[in-house]
């Protein structure tokens, strides 16, 4: 299974770019099936990523962020070549995590 | 007197009918021409091979979102999905690489094409979920999910590549173009539309929110990912969904009309580059 987590980090002069894809249902709990059953909640609470053993980015979702959520945010300190850290972990306990190499 | 102007009327429309049929049907190759021209001359500011990019090439708004998006683009993932499912083998240990021309890749290009044997217009859809039961498997759903990644990574395989769907001489093939052309130009559902009201009459016009693209090129885009649907459909998903959007009962997916109307289309869109799979609001 491939990872549920694209990522793709440039650097340029100071500042690294980072932008992701994650794939998941993110289910409100407010929508019915096509047997008129409600869809459990099911959508990612923390997302993080790490540079060098420090958080650069952490992001507290809900139910309101969208199926496979996109997002794209910049810092600085990072260089080419470095290690980024991703994971995420949803309401039910899943999480996955990936590493990706700043370019 | 009226019954007798009536019936030589009647005479008339009989003795006519065989040859307007044989003027009505023009060269289908002069009507691809004919049907390119009307978009280049009605949107002289659009490049020609930009047509595939359906909304993006009227609304440079629109284009400035989706330029930023294929960075990133969302059917990323049905795109790695569908190369996985592409290269595993089937229980028999074939692959849907053995059911296609130079093995599947970069052909997307040339579908739907006509299957002289079978006398029918087989779309890619069609053609792949053929390649599933020849060998045993269990045919797909043909609006999304795998078969949309299927062909989202055939698609991919074939980007930039010319439209090149054939017609042969072939009174069936002709025929199926004819019904395709029909079925495009006639009005149906409640709203009474017909495709072309919105995709060739209305190009770039918004219709509540989104803005409509043209007939030119617009599978060439398929598959496509819709934030609106918040996943990927088939070319088969957006004709049936086209027809609940005008409420009328959509067919079938691949049908016989849906899949001569996906022949008509793609055929007078030849030589206008694979664009797919795409990304649209």
């Amino acid at each position: 299974m491939a990872s549920s987590i694209r990522v793709r980090a440039t650097a340029n002069g100071g500042t690294t770019e980072v932008q992701a894809l994650i794939q998941h249902p993110m289910d409100t709990g407010l929508v019915k099936d096509a047997q008129g059953q409600l869809i459990p909640a099911h959508f990612i609470q923390q997302l993080s990523f790490e540079h060098g053993g420090k958080t650069v980015f952490l992001a507290d979702w809900g139910p309101a962020v969208a199926k496979d959520p996109y997002l794209k945010f910049s810092f600085k300190g990072a260089a080419k070549g470095d290690e980024l850290k991703i994971g995420w972990t949803d309401n039910k306990g899943a999480s996955d995590s990936t590493t990706a190499r700043i370019g | 007197m009226m019954r007798a102007a009536g019936l030589l009327a009647l005479l008339a429309l009989l003795t006519a009918a065989p040859s307007t049929q044989a003027a009505d049907a023009a060269d289908p190759a002069a009507e691809a021409k004919a049907f390119r021209e009307f978009f280049v001359k009605k949107f002289p500011q659009v490049k020609l091979d930009d047509f595939v990019n359906g909304p993006y090439s009227m609304n440079e708004d629109m284009r400035r979102q989706w330029e930023e998006k294929e960075e990133f683009p969302p059917y990323q993932f049905a795109l790695d999905a569908g190369k996985e499912m592409f290269s595993q083998p089937f229980k028999n240990g074939k692959t849907y690489a053995d059911c296609f021309d130079n093995r599947g890749i970069g052909v997307r290009q040339t579908y739907p094409m006509f299957d002289a044997t079978a006398g029918k217009v087989v779309t890619l859809e069609l053609a792949l979920n053929n390649c599933r039961e020849a060998n045993g498997e269990a045919p797909l759903s043909y609006v999304k999910d795998e078969m949309a990644s299927l062909t989202a990574y055939m698609a991919f395989t074939s980007r930039g590549k010319a439209m090149d769907i054939k017609l042969p001489d072939d009174p069936r093939a002709r025929a199926a173009f004819e019904t395709g052309k029909q079925y495009f130009y006639t009005r149906r559902g409640q709203l009474n539309f017909s495709c072309a009201s919105c995709h060739v009459q209305s190009p770039g016009e918004r219709i509540r929110a989104e803005v409509l693209a043209p007939a030119l090129g617009i599978l060439n885009a398929m598959p496509i990912y819709r934030s609106e649907w918040s996943g990927m459909g088939t070319t088969s998903r957006r004709f049936t969904t086209c027809n609940s959007q005008i409420r009328g009962v959509p067919l079938e997916p691949q049908a016989e009309e849906y899949r001569d109307l996906e022949y008509y289309l793609s055929y007078v869109s030849n030589g206008l580059p694979v664009s797919g799979p795409g990304a649209r609001p």
